[in-house]
């Protein structure tokens, strides 16, 4: 069996190794993303044309779940003892303030938070717990809280971010509002999610024209 | 690499009877798995970038009982928007009584079409001076959050300046309650 002499040069390329690149990368992308854990209080937030970022430190951030239940939470865990020993010391509830630094949320009455604290952090699901009571202005809990973190900050810039879900009702949040304004802190931030203006709004002609929005 | 070697060992000769059976080729075209791969990696790249939530920046104004202190908005440039329950969304513009009420009260909906609360707006800010333009926002207890963000983006998206929230009055209510069965969705 004798081969052909002339040498013909094949046009196909190997397409092997630009294979082994792209799954190569196409795993480590996969490996390397960071999905989402699963949050204990689920909350879908509303849309809107903002397009500055929510920030990421030095927040304190009220959760306003589809129920109109209210959860707390701040990232600064020295902040955090501070606040646990202040309520130990108005309260006298007895507070572990260890338990309470490491708690991603707060989401119970005050009268119950150290129940709340000896619940394992990964067995506190929003949808079992209280929330901070602050459906009436006579019992709004959330008045507290806003004051120890203001005294916990003290003059410090502190951003106040509140994360409600589409369908709560608006008096929670208008129960929160007024927790923040008796605390005259008048400027806070709603987490939403990304959205880009209406074609042919104002809005958008401002955007298109290179103008900044805030 | 793709390709196996399917010569069968040694390369011995059959008898002179035997036809050797055609070779079929093993090699595999890849073009398609690779756009595939890289189809996929581009969506892993987008989707762990874009996901970042945004802030909508709220100003509250100071809670006062002196009138001197209080904020004037004048009657001309004043334009009320009422948040009803099922994404209801009602409006009026100046002071509402009973005289009027009929007539200036009106009903829209969250769309950008004829109807919607964005031409309402489009419509009194262009008829006003805008020194004078406020809209009030007056959300019910039976709306939902969703709609409160959706009408503060709204002053976003129409670049409205003076906007505020304000608590609901009683007739507000009623009117609502009244209009609400006949109003478009």
């Amino acid at each position: 069996m004798g081969r052909p002499k002339i040498a013909r040069k094949s046009t196909n390329i190997d397409m092997t190794a630009m294979c082994d690149v792209a799954f190569l990368l196409l795993s480590f992308f996969i490996l390397t993303t960071k999905f989402k854990p699963a949050e204990a209080i689920t909350v879908v937030t509303p849309n809107s044309v903002s397009s500055k970022p929510a920030p990421e430190k030095d927040f304190v951030l009220v959760t306003i779940d589809k129920d109109g239940k209210v959860f707390f939470s701040m990232d600064d865990e020295n902040k955090k003892a501070f606040i646990a020993e202040s309520i130990n010391n108005t309260k006298n509830l007895g507070l572990n303030v260890n338990a309470f630094k490491k708690a991603g949320f707060i989401g119970a009455p005050f009268s119950q938070l150290s129940q709340f604290l000896a619940i394992p952090e990964d067995q506190r699901k929003g949808a079992a717990l209280p929330g901070i009571p602050c459906k009436d202005s006579a019992n709004n809990e959330m008045v507290e809280w806003f004051r120890l973190v203001k005294s916990a900050y003290g003059g410090q810039k502190v951003n106040l971010l509140l994360k409600g879900d589409n369908s709560s009702k608006y008096p929670a949040f208008k129960n929160v509002v007024a927790a923040l304004k008796k605390n005259e802190l008048f400027k806070f931030q709603m987490v939403t999610n990304p959205e880009s203006a209406p074609t042919g709004s104002e809005l958008y002609k401002k955007q298109m024209s290179g103008e900044k929005s805030n | 690499m793709a390709e196996m070697d399917t010569s069968g060992g040694g390369g011995h000769k059959k008898g002179p009877g035997v036809k050797k059976a055609k070779k079929l080729s093993t090699r595999v075209d890849l073009t398609p798995m690779v756009d595939l791969g890289f189809l996929l990696i581009t969506f892993f790249i987008f989707t762990t970038t874009m996901s970042q939530p945004t802030a909508l920046n709220l100003y509250l104004p100071k809670d006062t009982d002196k009138p001197e202190e209080q904020n004037k908005a004048k009657e001309s440039g004043a334009f009320t928007i009422l948040l009803g329950k099922d994404n209801h969304v009602f409006y009026y513009e100046g002071i509402l009584d009973n005289s009027n009420a009929s007539t200036n009260f009106k009903s829209a909906n969250f769309g950008s079409g004829d109807d919607g609360i964005r031409s309402a707006i489009l419509k009194k800010k262009s008829s006003t001076n805008p020194q004078d333009f406020v809209v009030v926002i007056k959300p019910s207890d039976d709306c939902e959050y969703k709609n409160v963000v959706d009408i503060l983006d709204e002053m976003a998206i129409n670049v409205v300046k003076r906007y505020a929230l304000v608590d609901i009055s009683d007739i507000e209510v009623q009117l609502i309650n009244a209009t609400e069965a006949s109003a478009p969705k």
